[in-house]
């Protein structure tokens, strides 16, 4: 008789563990968190479709931000510098992450691509995940809140197929409304995915090309920010501990 | 998870794992059949003969109010207390057990 568990095989044990697979990934997303948050950035996972919109609205923020907020972006892909370029090109500091073929962000990278960046003069860190609205959201980057831009010619489904994604959501919002009178798609029926997926549904329409909407994504940032600012000012944590 | 299990297993002088037991939430975002494939890539040394035990949990959702169940599929708040619904169980990604033979 095995005295470790009573199995009767006296060379097997069997170990009864609770570890989180993603805990290394969660450990150094822990560290990330405490130093943006403790160093009064607040950080946005901005994740979506390839071609939901990510990169216009970050342009139409920067625009809507100039001169009030100082924000930076990293922005991830699997190839190409190009989404920081055309960041660079309105003025906010931008870094690429090339993941090769890695479909996603992890922490690591992210911890690594602040190394090489001025996060500690930002007001706003924009991470721009991968195009892709699968894998980003299992991994915790270490931002304050999750958004997931979502364009209006990707149908109204979407939230159904995808609930992992939407469920991480703090915010959706909806790209390219302009283009809302060509097309069959019904907001309702997007709201009405999201309220079967998202247990606090909150979805802005948005055109990056018009400004519908840029004004209301302003507000709901600074109110989000304003909110997480002092409790994580008062926990903030040694900004002068080595990094390895 | 690799690491994990080769760190027990030295710490109890292991010449075999035989078994691990993983737990994959519904809303974990990791497709089990995936997870298995990845693991026959990184199975060696002592992990070389083991097998994964696959453990399925659906999306468990309730009331944080009135502690009633919500369906998961159907709107995400209470109808009773009009709160939002919490998410009880259905998305870890957790390595619950190790089943190795010691000499």
């Amino acid at each position: 008789m095995c005295d470790s568990c009573g199995c009767g095989d006296p060379n097997l044990v069997s170990v009864e563990v609770h570890d989180k697979i993603l805990s290394v990934n969660d450990r150094t997303a822990g560290h990330n968190r405490e130093h943006l948050a403790g160093g009064g950035v607040f950080a946005v996972n901005l994740m979506g479709s390839p071609g939901a919109g990510k990169t216009a609205v970050l342009e139409a923020t920067a625009r809507g931000l100039a001169g009030k907020r100082r924000l930076g972006v990293i922005a991830g892909d699997l190839e190409t510098e190009r989404d920081a370029d055309r960041l660079r090109a309105v003025g906010v500091p931008a870094a690429a992450i090339t993941t090769g073929s890695a479909c996603h962000l992890d922490a690591e990278m992210v911890h690594k691509a602040l190394h090489q960046f001025p996060w500690r003069e930002l007001d706003y860190l924009f991470v721009e995940n991968v195009g892709n609205l699968v894998c980003p959201a299992v991994y915790d980057l270490g931002q304050a809140v999750n958004v997931v831009a979502l364009s209006v010619t990707e149908g109204e489904d979407k939230p159904l197929k995808y609930p992992v994604m939407f469920r991480k959501a703090d915010l959706v919002l909806l790209t390219k409304t302009d283009l809302l009178p060509y097309l069959d798609v019904k907001v309702e029926a997007i709201e009405e995915a999201l309220a079967r997926t998202m247990p606090r549904p909150q979805l802005l329409k948005l055109s990056a090309r018009t400004g519908e909407g840029v004004a209301e994504w302003l507000a709901w940032l600074e109110e989000r920010r304003a909110a997480l600012s002092p409790a994580a000012r008062a926990q903030a944590p040694n900004q002068g501990h080595q990094h390895a | 998870m690799v690491d994990r299990v080769e760190k027990e297993a030295r710490e109890r002088h292991a010449v075999a794992v035989h078994r691990l037991g993983v737990r994959l939430g519904a809303l974990s975002g990791v497709e089990p059949e995936l997870f298995a494939a990845a693991f026959t890539l990184v199975r060696q040394g002592l992990l070389q003969d083991a097998v994964l035990d696959l453990r399925r949990s659906e999306a468990v959702w309730s009331c944080p109010e009135c502690a009633s169940a919500i369906p998961a599929g159907g709107v995400l708040r209470c109808p009773a207390c009009g709160v939002p619904a919490k998410l009880v169980s259905g998305d870890e990604i957790l390595l619950e057990q190790i089943e190795m033979e010691v000499p």
